[in-house]
This record gives C-alpha cells, sequence and structure tokens, in this order.
C-alpha cells in the first residue's frame, strides 16, 4: 500500500472516530466500543475497496453511528444531520432507518439478517450480469443466529463471489465473551468448511487489510475475512470490555479517549 | 389450487421477466414446470426460510419480483421478523406463498398447519393477505398481485366447489341473497355453509384480501336487515375475520346484532385427521355447522 493512500485512510479514520466520539458524547450513548471496534473496516471498505454503486450493509447495526459518521466523511450527511443523533424526529436512530438515508439499503439492527440481505443483493446482480459487490459487516456474535449460517450456506453454494463477508472479531457479544456464551472458534475452519475462503486480517492495520482484499481479489470463491478486532479499541480503561459495549462516556473519558485515539494516530503517521 | 398456482407463474413468466421463484426445498409433482420455465430465476434456497425471505426482500429492492413458496407456516411463522423487518417495514414487493392455510395438510398434523396466518401477516405495515376462495381465483390473485407494489401473502388451499356463480376475484364478493342472516366468510371453507340447505335462506359474502377496510354498502345493509351475523373462517378468531369484521362493522349498525362467529380452535380433541376431520371437529365443516347454524337462526 503507498503511503499516501495509508495516510489518507488514517486521516479519514480519525476523522470518522473523532465525530462518532462526539455523536456518542452529545447524546450519552452506549455502543461506544462497537463502533471503535469496526472503525478502521469501515474506512478501509469504504475508501479503499469499493465503487460508488457498490452495497455496504452493516449487518452490526448497533454500530450505527460509525456508519453516519463515515457518511458524513464523505459528504452524504452533512454535520447538522450528525448533530440530531439519537434525538427526537432523527433519521439518525440508534440503528441505521429503513428507507431514508442513501447508502443504508436496509434498517438493521436485529442480528443475524446483514448476511441474507447481503446474499439477496448479490444474486441479484448476478442474474442482472452487474459488476456490482456487496460489502457485509457482521459482529462475531450475531453468527450464533441460525440465519447467518443459512446465509454462509446459500452464498457459498452460488458461488457469490460478489459478496465480501467481514467479520468484527472483537471475542465479545452482548452479556459476555464470545467463548464463554457459545464457542465460536476454530471460526475459520467452520467458514472454510461451509465453502469460504477465509482470511485473517488485523481489523485495525489498514496495510493488513489490503493484504487481505488482494486475497479476496484473486479467489474463485467467495470470502469471508475474520478481522482481528478490539471492542472499544482506544478507550484504555474499557478497551476489551463488556463495559465499552453499553456505557456511555462521561466527560473525563472523552477527554481521555481523543486525546488516545489522536496519540495513537499521530503515531501511526510518524512511521510512514 | 398448487396447480392453478405453478400455471399462473407459467402464465405470467414472459410477461414479467422480473419475476424470480424461490422455494424452500418443496414443489415436487407441482413446481417441476415452473422450474424448467424460470430457468436460473428459479432457486431452490433450501430448508432455510428465514435465509429465503430476506435474501427476496434484498432481490425485491434490485427490481425483482420474487415469489417465495413453501408451506404455509414455514414461510410466515418462521421467518417472521424476516417478513416484518426486511420485506414489510421497506415495503417491497415480497410475494409469500403459503400452500395449506387452516387445516390444509390434514393428517400431517398441527405442525403443517396455520391457523394464525392471515392476523399474523395483516398487522403487518404495507402488507396485503390475498385468500383465493376458488380454484379459477389464484390466477387473478396473482395478477392483482403482480401489479400490488406491496409485500403480499397467498394463502392457497383446495379451492371452493359451490353451485353459485362467483364474480371474479375482488377484496368484497356477494355470492348470494337471503334474507334470515347475513354470512361473511373467507377462503374455501365458506363452501361448506354454500353447500348446506340452510343456505338459501341466508345473504352469503365473501371477503378475499386484508386488511379489510370499506365494507360494501350492500353488505351492511344485509347485516342491519337480519340483524344476525355469521363469520367463518378456517382461521383463529383471535386476530381473524370476526375480530377485524366487528370492528369495521361497528359504527354502521342501526340495531341490536346477534353474531355466530366459526372460527378454527385448533385441535379440540387433541386428534388428528384429513381437512374435513378438523374443520367438522370445530363446526366448520359437516353436521355440526349445521346444527350451529340451525340453533343460532
Amino acid at each position: 500500500m503507498e503511503k499516501s493512500v495509508q495516510q489518507d485512510l488514517l486521516n479519514k479514520a480519525f476523522s470518522i472516530k473523532k465525530r462518532f466520539l462526539g455523536m456518542y458524547k452529545a447524546a450519552n450513548a452506549g455502543h461506544v466500543g462497537c463502533s471503535l471496534s469496526v472503525a478502521e473496516i469501515i474506512t478501509f471498505v469504504r475508501f479503499n475497496w469499493m465503487k460508488d454503486n457498490d452495497e455496504i450493509i452493516l449487518s452490526k447495526g448497533h454500530a450505527a453511528a460509525s456508519i453516519y459518521s463515515m457518511l458524513a466523511e464523505e459528504g452524504i450527511l452533512t454535520e447538522d444531520d450528525i448533530k440530531t443523533f439519537y434525538k427526537n424526529n432523527t433519521y439518525l436512530a440508534a440503528h441505521p432507518p429503513v428507507n431514508k438515508i442513501k447508502r443504508v439499503p436496509f434498517a438493521t439492527g436485529s442480528l443475524g439478517h446483514g448476511l441474507s440481505i447481503a446474499a439477496g443483493l448479490g444474486l441479484a446482480q448476478k442474474l442482472k450480469n452487474s459488476d456490482k459487490k456487496v460489502f457485509c459487516i457482521t459482529s462475531d456474535g450475531e453468527i450464533n443466529e441460525g440465519s447467518t449460517w443459512e446465509a454462509a450456506l446459500f452464498i457459498a453454494h452460488h458461488n457469490l463471489k460478489n459478496v465480501v463477508w467481514l467479520v468484527d472479531r472483537n471475542k465479545l457479544q452482548g452479556f459476555g465473551r464470545t467463548e464463554d456464551v457459545m464457542k465460536l472458534d476454530p471460526l475459520d475452519k467452520k467458514l472454510e468448511a461451509f465453502g469460504f475462503n477465509v482470511v485473517m486480517a488485523e481489523g485495525h492495520n489498514f496495510i493488513s487489510l489490503e493484504k487481505a482484499k488482494d486475497k479476496t481479489l484473486s479467489s474463485d470463491i467467495p470470502t469471508a475475512i475474520i478481522c482481528d478486532t478490539t471492542k472499544g479499541r482506544g478507550w484504555k480503561l474499557y478497551e476489551d470490555k463488556l463495559d465499552s459495549h453499553y456505557l456511555p462516556m462521561k466527560d473525563v473519558h472523552y477527554d481521555e479517549i481523543l486525546a488516545d485515539v489522536e496519540t495513537d494516530y499521530k503515531t501511526q503517521i510518524s512511521k510512514l | 389450487m398448487r396447480v392453478e398456482f405453478a400455471d399462473s407463474m407459467i402464465k405470467f413468466a414472459d410477461s414479467h421477466p422480473q419475476m424470480v421463484f424461490i422455494t424452500g426445498d418443496l414443489g415436487y409433482m407441482a413446481l417441476e414446470k415452473v422450474q424448467h420455465k424460470l430457468g436460473d430465476k428459479f432457486i431452490n434456497a433450501g430448508v432455510a426460510e428465514q435465509n429465503m425471505v430476506t435474501v427476496g426482500a434484498a432481490l425485491a429492492h434490485e427490481g425483482f419480483i420474487p415469489w417465495l413458496y413453501s408451506i404455509s407456516p414455514f414461510v410466515t411463522l418462521r421467518p417472521y421478523e424476516q417478513i416484518r423487518n426486511d420485506a414489510c417495514l421497506h415495503d417491497l414487493p415480497v410475494k409469500l406463498v403459503g400452500n395449506g392455510g387452516g387445516y390444509g395438510y390434514g393428517i400431517m398434523g398441527a405442525t403443517h398447519h396455520n391457523i394464525e396466518d392471515i392476523g399474523a401477516l395483516r398487522l403487518l405495515p404495507n402488507m396485503r393477505v390475498y385468500v383465493p376462495f376458488t380454484a379459477s381465483d389464484v390466477e387473478q390473485s396473482i395478477e392483482q398481485m403482480l401489479a400490488d407494489p406491496h409485500p403480499n401473502y397467498l394463502r392457497l388451499n383446495q379451492g371452493a366447489k359451490i353451485k353459485y356463480d362467483v364474480a371474479p376475484f375482488s377484496q368484497w364478493r356477494k355470492i348470494k341473497s337471503g334474507t334470515k342472516g347475513t354470512v361473511v366468510g373467507t377462503g374455501p371453507v365458506v363452501e361448506n355453509i354454500c353447500n348446506l340447505d340452510i343456505a338459501a335462506d341466508l345473504e352469503i359474502w365473501v371477503v378475499s384480501i386484508f386488511p379489510i377496510n370499506n365494507v360494501p354498502v350492500g353488505l351492511i345493509e344485509s347485516i342491519n336487515a337480519t340483524q344476525k351475523l355469521i363469520t367463518i373462517e378456517e382461521h383463529s378468531g383471535e386476530c381473524g375475520l370476526r375480530e377485524t369484521l366487528s370492528y369495521h362493522i361497528m359504527n354502521h349498525l342501526n340495531g341490536p346484532l346477534k353474531m355466530l362467529a366459526l372460527s378454527a380452535n385448533g385441535y379440540p380433541s387433541g386428534k388428528y385427521g384429513d381437512q374435513k376431520f378438523h374443520q367438522a371437529e370445530n363446526n366448520l365443516g359437516g353436521e355440526g355447522l349445521n346444527q350451529q347454524l340451525l340453533s343460532f337462526l
């Protein structure tokens, strides 16, 4: 990956994170850790992979703020729109809304729907001979849902290579660690057995995500990228803890997170 | 109605190239010709109805008209949240087709019956439920569903065979006039009243699209004249025709009204049999129905 591309992605990810942290703080809302977990994945897919008419499905709809922030980054939402997040009379609910925002074709939030949406959109492109791609970002917890496995079987059976499945593998779910609640590992072997080209990636590292992209593009079968991530990354107090899923930020936390995210950003920029 | 359904799919395939047919692994000795006709637009999604419905919603989002087929409970109740979230909330033209509404699958048992489908689906946003009465209704209802830009559910059963002429498919149809009581029913089970001797004295109406609205003036007049209303449905009365019709006529009544609500109450004896057996057990057919009507009237 060229340094200029990497720098641009770091800039965008930093901007996206700053924006959604401000949204969560203003709303005094939870799900901060969920968006911090997926921020680089979303940034990479939107700004270094998908074309304008491709689709991105955030199946883990509880990280909606990250998508809203991404949409503001590309100008689809305005900063005034962003200020309405969580308020009465807004389209920007805690989970993506129905039929209201460009680049959000489906409301998500009930887990286990997104991969089937991607499967249907992918099948539609195949029937239309379209080269449009569909990127679907799921959590790891929602892989508990049977519908996710139904969709996985379907995608593999129909060889929907136009669907790219990215798993935000932060190993935490609603009320515990994924391996304590209902074991997912070895997730890679399970998805391989279902017929996927499985690629492991560091979900906060653009160079690693770029390598995953290359391995996806060279595959003859659909790809699932298991992105190793950390829930609440940057929120040192609650990093890799369930608390980062639910708790809103106190003032002091907000200041600390912003400082940590900025330090991390500057450190990475300095290494380029 | 399954034959008429398959024939209609084939008939409309050329004029509606956006049609896609998805089956939940059913169709043996029924859908082979549809499969041949539609080619790569005929998909067996396997025994995976949740995925099937959401895939259908996504196809509809992309401009296709997906027909999703299974035994009634498997295409309605199993993927209910997918129907609500992905098809109905987004108001997409997903066409659910449930074979064997009511006790249609007879001896197959309770898991294959569906006496909750109309109620469960008619309350979902944007959804319209189509309940053909006769076999010849099927093609007409499908034609209307193709023109309906909203999510739909088609409830298939054995078509009614009655001695009266039946008007073309529409939401409300008057089957015959009468003065001793007013019957409003849905689905082929209405045949069981039509074919009784007592039907000669009854006014009989069939409703075939839910949710209902704009109850016809003629029906209101009949109810007010007879002051005896009989509803019949091979469906739970809870959330069924008896409830929704009661609400829609309440403000139009000009006098007292007696009501006999005939509906599917599950499995009174806990035993199983063919469709007629279950209808009889619930006084929806046979001598039990006749006696209910005689004592009511």
